[in-house]
């Protein structure tokens, strides 16, 4: 199966958006569009607010300023049941995989969709739980508690976790941190299949180039709070800025 | 989306600025528990969860606890009432002091230190590692799943858990009783209930609710507000425990005075 992109249609719009936490101004004045079907990668050094980026898309941070929309929605207007069913289009990705500690691998599954998809019977429930634990080829892991999971596992089934309800839209933060590199590998190209399978449209945040180069369709680069740099990964690292070498040498050469 | 910027010069001085802005959050964060209890979905099945989880959970600790406390002070009261040849009306003391004070305050001591301690760590556990995010942003509402189901089983179970302390705690003292003045089942039962009055129990009850409220209601807080890191995990279950246990002696204090109040003289 091949990508299909679709740059008429823009899934998440972003205007002059503005954050600051106390005096620390962490995003000033980021535009963004990205368009269906496309993997975004958001590049930036750690406390750049990439994951305040995300976290104002999915509606769990406030802007201060600007225009956020998602799917033609404007995030900070949307009453609380409004910003539950944008969020059921949604899926999030967190860095440490956030699964439920007290549940299993099969309950934190079935967390979202018991709650969400009414008249699912129990038979319906386990195909689709294992359905989506065999798309991450964690199938065998169905009764096992997070604890028992490696990292990479953990990673995997946080992100089978937001396919079950089968967003439009995957928001990945940082999914290769704190993984070796074949277990980063495996999650990276688990990020495509899923772009290709569910013809999702991605945000990826990492600051990792390797991450970035394997599932980018383009490159993002936030620097002092704006996107100063954003096309292909060739077209943002060929640049005399002094940072973004350092950032590329630091990954490839000294990192 | 807790995140606040704080006012650059003080209204007041910063520690009573600090004190009323937590006050306004408190006051909020109940309001919500209010608002949100009566509004559907209800999550059942997590309140029975949590039910389980703080009663049949605290039985072993609650049943140790109030027998020894039925024996102990059975046992210290009976000198004193010896002195006045008065160990007959030894049932009908510990009756009273059982159901109108020590029950309550043992259960919910015990409780605050078990349950509240617990509900702190967990949630502030959850907090840290973005698991409350994540329920958020699977269109869960967590307030309602995490804080309200706990809120509510803190609050029915304490009345409960009081209840059995008061029947754990009779039968301890009645061993000791029976060893010492050799009084037969029916004798110390009779005389029990003879010293017993509705308003003792009533009032024992609802100010079981009162506290089981302040369990819940201060361990979900304290989690909830937790900051980052695993520091931030062990502050909160421990000033859960200690604000609990604070707010539990304030709320006897001023039950005290008004069941004193509806007291016939």
């Amino acid at each position: 199966m091949k990508k299909s992109i679709n740059h008429d249609k823009l899934i998440i719009s972003i205007r002059n958006l503005k954050k600051a936490f106390g005096d620390l101004e962490v995003l000033r004045g980021v535009d963004l569009d990205v368009y269906q079907g496309e993997n975004l990668v958001v590049l930036g050094r750690s406390g750049t607010g990439k994951s305040v980026l995300i976290k104002i898309i999915s509606g769990l941070l406030t802007a201060d300023e600007g225009s956020v929309k998602v799917l033609g929605q404007e995030v900070g207007e949307l009453s609380p049941r409004e910003l539950a069913e944008l969020r059921l289009k949604i899926g999030f990705s967190f860095q440490n995989s956030a699964l439920y500690d007290s549940m299993t691998v099969r309950e934190n599954l079935e967390f979202p969709l018991v709650r969400n998809v009414r008249n699912l019977s129990r038979a319906d429930i386990n195909r689709e739980v294992e359905e989506a634990l065999e798309d991450v080829g964690l199938a065998h892991t169905i009764n096992q508690m997070p604890s028992e999971l490696s990292g990479g596992q953990r990673k995997r089934i946080g992100i089978a976790r937001t396919l079950i309800l089968k967003p439009e839209i995957m928001l990945y933060d940082e999914p290769t941190a704190g993984l070796d590199p074949i277990t980063s590998g495996e999650i990276n190209n688990l990020i495509n299949q899923v772009q290709v399978q569910h013809n999702t449209t991605s945000i990826i945040i990492t600051h990792d180039l390797t991450c970035a180069k394997s599932t980018g369709d383009r490159i993002a680069m936030l620097l002092d709070g704006q996107f100063q740099r954003q096309g292909s990964f060739a077209e943002v690292f060929d640049s005399q800025d002094e940072r973004v070498k350092s950032f590329y040498d630091y990954n490839f050469i000294d990192g | 989306m807790n995140e606040q910027k704080g006012p650059e010069k003080p209204v007041l001085t910063r520690r009573l600025d600090r004190f009323f802005l937590e006050m306004y959050a408190v006051s909020a964060f109940v309001g919500r528990i209010f608002k949100e209890a009566f509004l559907p979905p209800y999550e059942f099945r997590e309140i029975v969860k949590q039910c389980f989880e703080v009663g049949y959970k605290s039985l072993p600790l609650i049943s140790l606890t109030g027998f020894i406390t039925g024996i102990v002070f059975t046992n210290q009261s009976r000198p004193s009432l010896s002195e006045f040849g008065a160990t007959s009306w030894l049932p009908a003391l510990i009756a009273i002091a059982i159901v109108r004070a020590l029950a309550p305050l043992v259960t919910a001591l015990i409780a605050a230190g078990k349950v509240g301690s617990n509900i702190g760590a967990e949630l502030g556990s959850m907090k840290v590692t973005e698991q409350i995010d994540a329920m958020e942003v699977s269109a869960t509402n967590p307030f309602k799943f995490l804080v309200v189901s706990r809120v509510f089983a803190t609050t029915f179970m304490i009345p409960i858990l009081m209840i059995y302390t008061v029947a754990v705690a009779l039968m301890g003292a009645y061993i000791n009783v029976h060893q010492n003045e050799a009084t037969s089942f029916q004798t110390y039962i009779t005389q029990v209930f003879n010293a017993i009055t509705f308003l003792d129990v009533f009032s024992s009850v609802i100010k079981s609710f009162v506290f089981g409220f302040t369990i819940g209601a201060v361990g979900c807080y304290k989690g909830y507000h937790s900051s980052k890191g695993t520091e931030g995990v062990g502050k909160a279950a421990n000033t859960a425990v200690v604000t609990s246990m604070f707010l539990i002696f304030i709320e006897e204090l001023i039950a005290l005075q008004i069941v004193s109040a509806l007291r016939p003289s």
